[in-house]
């Protein structure tokens, strides 16, 4: 994979406008925004009432990812570090409001007021220390704990994630839990490389059966086509973290040529009446490499 | 940025316990026409600050908001189209949100209020 953006620089300074103007016109990037913000949306799992929502994009960069929201017939509210990408969402007429903020300080909303909030490739530059000032633990701890506080009871926060490594994922996990969130980790796609797409999937209140962590899309087949998966989240397990490669089958280790299969043949032979030497102690002995 | 935004906001700073609401100072007001939904406005009514709401609608520019909302006031069509008029089609294009505790201003430029807090303030 090709080196990280987080490496790089910080992401008000990585997306600059030239990066912005080319992240957003780029159509490969656009149709991989929309279906990851399509299944943000389908993991938030907001009740089919016809009812407009009122969202958080966190991370919204150019809404691209607004836009899904918007098309949901849904209201939102997009924060993000980098003006550049926000000029981009006001050029492309983002429908929800756009505000210039950093995640890490915390996002500053009323508590209980949202009904969900999504994030699509974002949350990992918050394990990046980019000032000396910045604390990654103080700013993570932070942001979810100000996202705990703005989350409606029962609202649902699902970010779509690239994390580094393992241990970057559980340092994510781990803080939002500490603000009190419950939920898991989905995986889609987990055996392939190109395919793998990670969410959290994050609930704010009492666990219920619409907490549980819903079904992850493509680990029932080996062969990972295009499927949707049966989107019917409501008794499914608890999901674990990743899921594993089932098991190639074991190689039979049938010992072709072994001394019971010797005795076996000719017992057989003997029963169809050819002749056939007595079994000793040397029948199906191991002879020397010469023979 | 619209006043349903407005309306949820509150200052971040730390140390700021009286952070909501913002005070407003218009510089420039746009209005927008978005979508009118009533089942959206009834499930905001109960979330949103009312009195904050009438409070920067009027600093707006729009003085039709009644001073206090009842429930039974959501059955009012009349009603519905103020408060909609108020919330979702009002933008704040240019000015600045001010802190009411620490007094500390943040510029809204293009509609996008730039909320980011200096190293001190975090």
């Amino acid at each position: 994979m090709t080196s990280r953006p987080e490496l790089k620089a910080p992401p008000e300074v990585f997306y600059n406008d030239e990066e912005a103007r080319k992240y957003t016109s780029s159509s490969r990037i656009i149709e991989i925004q929309a279906q990851l913000s399509e299944r943000a949306l389908e993991l938030l799992a907001l009740p089919d009432d016809g009812v407009p929502k009122l969202l958080l994009d966190i991370g919204c960069g150019s809404g691209l990812s607004g836009e899904t929201l918007t098309e949901s017939g849904h209201q939102w509210i997009g924060f993000d570090i980098s003006p550049s990408m926000l000029d981009v969402a006001l050029e492309r007429e983002a429908e929800g409001d756009l505000i210039l903020g950093d995640m890490g300080q915390g996002l500053g909303v009323r508590p209980g007021v949202i009904d969900g909030a999504i994030s699509i490739s974002a949350v990992q530059w918050l394990c990046n220390a980019d000032k000396s000032c910045h604390e990654p633990r103080k700013r993570l701890k932070s942001f979810f704990e100000s996202l705990y506080r703005c989350l409606a009871r029962g609202a649902r926060a699902v970010f779509q994630v690239y994390p580094e490594n393992l241990a970057q994922r559980e340092l994510i996990l781990g803080y939002a839990m500490r603000a009190g969130f419950a939920g898991g980790v989905v995986v889609d796609f987990p055996h392939s490389t190109k395919r793998r797409k990670e969410y959290l999937v994050l609930t704010c209140g009492p666990p219920s059966l619409s907490s549980a962590t819903p079904k992850a899309k493509g680990e029932d087949e080996e062969s990972c086509s295009d499927e949707e998966s049966s989107g019917d989240e409501e008794n499914q397990t608890v999901s674990i973290s990743d899921r594993h490669r089932p098991r190639k089958k074991q190689k039979l280790n049938k010992k072709v040529k072994g001394r019971e299969w010797v005795l076996r043949k000719k017992e057989q032979m003997r029963r169809k009446g050819n002749a056939v030497p007595l079994d000793t102690k040397y029948t199906a002995r191991k002879r020397k490499a010469g023979f | 940025m619209r006043l349903l935004t407005h309306n949820m906001l509150s200052s971040n700073i730390k140390g700021v316990t009286n952070g909501f609401p913002l005070r407003i100072e218009v510089e420039k007001v746009v209005e927008k026409s978005v979508d009118f939904n009533p089942d959206f406005l009834k499930n905001m009514l109960a979330k949103i600050e009312y009195k904050a709401l009438v409070e920067a609608s009027r600093i707006m520019g729009y003085a039709e908001l009644p001073d206090h909302a009842e429930p039974s006031m959501l059955e009012s069509d009349d009603f519905l189209r103020k408060f909609h008029h108020a919330l979702m089609e009002l933008h704040l294009e240019e000015g600045t949100l001010v802190c009411p505790q620490t007094g500390r201003k943040f510029p809204v430029n293009k509609g996008v209020p730039n909320m980011l807090l200096h190293e001190d303030e975090v």
